[in-house]
Formats: C-alpha cells, structure tokens, sequence
C-alpha cells in the first residue's frame, strides 16, 4: 500500500500556508549586507522612525517584500501550470514549458533587446514593461503555434511532438538574434537562467490575476480533470467535453506560464517537481492537487530567492541555478527512497 | 394514463461504416440488439469488435443510424447518453494513482452538474456497484498497487456505477480468473433480469456462448446474428474461425474446442 505523508489535502495546504507566510516574513530581513534584526525592521514601520529607519521601511516595502511575493506567485504559476499540463497529457513528466512557451518568451525577450538595443539591468519601468509584454506575447504565441502546428489539441502526442519542434525552432531564432547581437548576451542570460530580483507590485498585482484565473478554471474542472484521468475515450463515454476542456486548459497553463516567465525569465525545474512532489506527499485529486501544487511551487520558489539572495551575499546567485539543485536534489533523492521501498512507479 | 414503455430494441444500427487513419474498418453494418439481453460480440483478430463497440457509444466519427433506446443518438446530449449507455474499454489509463473508490466515484460523472458535488447517492452506488463486483475490500487502495484482475473488475464497477440500461463491454473477462469469469457471468445475468442491456466483446468463445443472442463479425462485416443456442450459430461460428474450432453441446451448454489442423491429424494417425 503507497504511504502518503499527510492524510488529508487541508493538512499539507495549511503547513505550506504556514510556512510561506514565515518565509515572506524572513525575506523581508533579507538585505544585500546580510540579515537585519527583526526590532531593526520592525521600528521602521513605526511613526517617528529616523532617516535610516524611513529607508529601511521603504526599502522593505518597494524590493525586499514584492520581490519576495513576486517570487512566490510565480513559482505558484509554474506549480499550477506544471500540475494542469500533467492532467492534461497524463503524464507526470510533462512540465508547463512543453508546449514551447518557454522558446517563445525567450525569442520574444530577445528581439524586445534588440529593439531596444539596451541591457537588462539598465531599462527603466517603461523598458522592463515592454520585455515583460514581449516574452508573454512569445509565450503565448508558441503556445497557439504548436496548437495550430497540432492542428489541434486532440491529440496528445501530436502536441508533444509540435511542442518540441516549436522549441526547436523558436530556440534556433533567438541563437541566430543573439550570433547577430553578441553584445546581448548578457542581458538575455539573466532571463535565461531566471532572476526575481526584478519583480515591482505592478508584475505581482497581474501575476495574482493570472493565478486567481488559473485557480478559478482548476476549481470549475476538477471532477472532469479527474475523468480525464481515465483516458479520453472513457471520459467521453461518460460525456464530458473532452475537446473544450483540453482547450480550456491548454490555454490556461499558457497564460499562467507566460505570466510567470514574464516576470521571472526561465525559472527551471519548479513547474516539474512542484506537482511531482505533491503527488507523493498526499493522495492525488485533481482539484486539490493542483491548488497544492502551486503553493508548494510558490514556497519553493521563494525559499531559492531567499537562499540566492544570502548563500554569497553581497552578490546574488541567479535564482533558477538554485530551483534546479534545489528541486532536482530532492526529487532524486524522494526516487531514490522509492527505490530502496521496492514501489518505484 | 400509461407508464413510459421501454422500446424493445436497445440499440438498432443501420449502414454503420467506420474507417481509422483512413482505412476503412466496419462496412455497412446493420443490427438490432433487443433490450434485456445479454449479447456477445465474437470474431477473428482484427474483425473491428472494439472499433463496433467504440463506434456505438459514440466515441469514434461514424458514417450510418444509430439509435439508442428508439433515439437517435446524434440527437442525444452528451450527458443524456452518458447516463443511457456505458462503456467500458480494453487497456484504457486506469488512473494509477487514484483509489479504487475515487475511480468507481467516477462513474457518477454523468449524474453530476459541473460544480456539485457527491450525493449520499453516488456514494450508496459506488459501494453497491463495488460489492457487485466483489472489489469492495480494496477500495482505499491506489489502482497502480491492484492485480491486473483486481484493477479489471474496479473498472467494471465504475461502468456499473453509470446505471446505465444499456452497458457496453469490451473483453471484461481479461486478467479474470476462472472463480471470477463465473461471478461476472452472474452479475451480467442479474443486471440483465433487472431490464438492463449488456452488449460484449468476448475473445473466449465458450463464455461468449453463454449470452442469449451472438454477433458474429469478420473484416469489419456483421456475418451472422443469432441465439447462442441454435446449431446455425454454431456453424458460423466454426466457419470465420476456419473450422478451427468446433462447437459442441455438454449438459446443454454450447462449448468452443479447438480442433487440430488436417495435416497435423493426418500426422498424428500416420
């Protein structure tokens, strides 16, 4: 019999509820010159703070606390996006870049770079909001390319396959633009190894829109995402709207993904471990399962920009380097387990 | 004042011509399958039995008139003949990490608006539906840990827990050992006593022969229908199996025995 470590669904979702919340709270110490003490920051926010503790205050509000918000809700999108795709295709190695989105955003960083001929770093608001609209529109767009390519969502291997050749090609096209624009480099490998550091209100305020809407179509089609667990022809049979609702999801996992690698460039590895992870932790449902997914890929997410913030402070170590040790480490180690148990799936 | 009459023919098929990947698999099939009969489906490798089974429940793009229940079934919503036919498919996902209750749960989706939940009544069915099929013992169980007879028979009670009048099957005995054959056999004859239609492929021939009425196809064409028991049911029977196999009566039950080819008999006597 599988062993789970939580009973119930509630359980974990409250422990993961918990410690998000102390993570936010720890990040919010978390400076470029290490730690600061707890009374430090916390006499800040109150009337009469001297001119440092004003600057402290603001510095918590306007980077330290949106970044770290930033960091969980896009690793909640990637979770929620990862936890779909895997109803979706049946297959619990699908991740949410499948369908080519993660090439499409980066073609589409790409050429807002050249268009602005500028660095990453260096852009202001205006700038940091076109590369953010760009690599959506890449995102989304590689995703209805491969649609289209697939002539359709119907068939499943048909879309694997189209995902790949969309990444192929989308990829080649953002090597050619970069072989071209050498001086670009830089830039565009901070968005490919992904970074929070970026994140403002304004990318969390539409983050938390993609994600509500995200939980919202997960809620409406629990059940039938569960039907669909038994294949489509037996979830036909049983009369649910087979086509629609794959195309329901398809596209949510695209604006969920595309909101988050927007902001973040290509976090790896969360929007795979975080519903795999899951899945060994608590008996599977669609509904729940996906609402857990995102918040454990939202408390993994944010605990890598927390660790890549102080593991060689001052400096910072780009946040996807860590998701990758991070997620990848435990998931080898979880099979491992499962292994020595004799009960590898 | 009269009671709703229940039409006496389940499922009534005209020109039913199905082609897969452009090839054509069923050709101009024609059948009346009369309600509260158990009938089976039998033919040779690769007759289109499942393709038949697939295509009258709606789930491949057909050419022809199906009714169901003395309704067109085009005109059927989905939900409507979700509720009237189950299905039940060969090597379909079994939903490995699922319990075997959530699975047989699953069977009341047709039942079920899209955001309500579970009624006290989907939970009696699943429990009677999984006590019909005596895999009530297991229902906290995940389907990856279960036997291949075990996952077989929770699937059989999700397609029971439908309630539908008119069940379809396709080999439903597979990975069932002999005990368990027996039990399905009654289960069938039970729902069948209880107004149901139960129409299924079955590779074994014997237990084929064991429902009330047989289609018989070969190369996507219906080549014979008829009771189980009449002798022209037998000899079509040995004819699309090239008289491999022949058909005898024992204790009043028909029996399928493989014969040997001539010229390993010619040998064997030599």
């Amino acid at each position: 019999m599988k062993h789970y470590w939580f009973h119930r669904p509630l359980h974990l979702g409250l422990l993961l509820g918990v410690l998000t919340v102390l993570l936010l709270a720890l990040g919010t110490l978390a400076g470029s010159g290490g730690m600061d003490a707890p009374p430090s920051v916390l006499r800040a926010w109150q009337a009469g703070a001297d001119e440092d503790g004003r600057m402290l205050a603001q510095i918590v509000w306007q980077i330290r606390l949106p970044r770290g918000v930033g960091a969980w809700l896009a690793g909640a999108l990637l979770g929620l996006a990862g936890a779909l795709a895997q109803s979706v295709f049946r297959n619990p190695l699908a991740d949410p870049y499948l369908l080519g989105s993660a090439s499409g955003a980066s073609l589409g960083v790409c050429l807002a770079l050249v268009a602005m001929d500028g660095a990453l770093i260096n852009v202001h608001w205006l700038g940091r909001l076109g590369l953010t609209g760009a690599a959506f529109a890449g995102a989304m767009l590689a995703v209805v390319m491969t649609a289209a390519l697939a002539r359709g969502v119907a068939q499943t291997l048909r879309l694997l396959l189209a995902g790949v050749v969309v990444a192929v090609v989308l990829g080649a096209g953002s090597s050619l633009v970069l072989q071209m624009h050498p001086q670009l480099l830089q830039s565009m490998q901070g968005f490919m190894l992904g970074s929070t550091a970026f994140v403002g209100w304004d990318g969390c305020a539409l983050m938390l829109a993609a994600l509500l809407l995200g939980l919202a179509v997960t809620v409406a089609l629990g059940r039938l995402l569960d039907g669909l667990v038994l294949g489509e022809h037996t979830a036909r049979s049983m009369g649910l709207p087979v086509d629609a609702m794959r195309w329901v999801l398809i596209l949510t996992v695209a604006l969920a993904t595309g909101a988050a690698v927007a902001h973040t460039g290509l976090i790896a590895f969360v929007g795979l471990a975080a519903p795999h992870i899951t899945r060994r932790m608590v008996r599977w449902g669609a509904r729940h399962g996906a609402v857990l997914a995102a918040m454990l890929g939202g408390l993994l997410l944010a605990a890598a920009d927390l660790l890549a913030r102080l593991v060689i402070a001052p400096a910072e170590l780009p946040v996807g380097v860590l998701t990758a040790l991070l997620g990848g480490g435990y998931l080898l180690w979880l099979m491992r387990r499962a292994n020595d148990a004799g009960v590898m799936q | 004042m009269t009671a709703p009459t229940t039409p006496s023919t389940a499922l009534l098929v005209r020109g039913l011509n199905v082609s897969l990947g452009g090839r054509p698999v069923l050709h101009e099939v024609d059948l009346a399958v009369p309600t509260g009969r158990w009938v089976s489906i039998v033919g040779p490798n690769g007759a289109g039995k499942s393709t038949l089974l697939a295509a009258l429940a709606g789930l491949l793009p057909a050419q022809g008139h199906i009714s169901l229940l003395g309704q067109d079934v085009a005109s059927m919503s989905p939900a409507y003949r979700a509720r009237t036919l189950a299905w039940m498919g060969q090597n379909e996902p079994a939903g490995e990490d699922l319990r075997a209750w959530d699975v047989v749960l699953l069977g009341r989706l047709p039942h079920q608006g899209w955001l309500s939940g579970l009624q006290a009544q989907d939970l009696q069915v699943a429990e009677q539906a999984l006590r019909s099929t005596q895999a009530w013992d297991w229902r906290e169980r995940s389907m990856g840990t279960l036997s291949g007879g075990e996952r077989q028979r929770v699937l059989l009670a999700r397609a029971l827990a439908v309630q539908a009048p008119v069940i379809l099957l396709d080999e439903p005995l597979s990975h069932l050992d002999p005990p368990h054959q027996a039990d399905w056999m009654d289960l069938t004859r039970a729902l069948v006593a209880g107004g149901a239609t139960v129409l299924s492929v079955l590779h074994e021939v014997s237990m084929a022969l064991q429902a009330d009425e047989m289609l018989i196809l070969q190369n996507g064409r219906l080549v014979h229908q008829g009771a189980c028991a009449d002798p022209r049911t037998h000899r079509a029977l040995e004819q699309v199996f090239d008289q491999r196999i022949a058909v005898h009566t024992l204790d009043g039950q028909a029996l399928a025995l493989p014969r040997r080819a001539a010229s390993t008999q010619a040998q064997a006597s030599a």
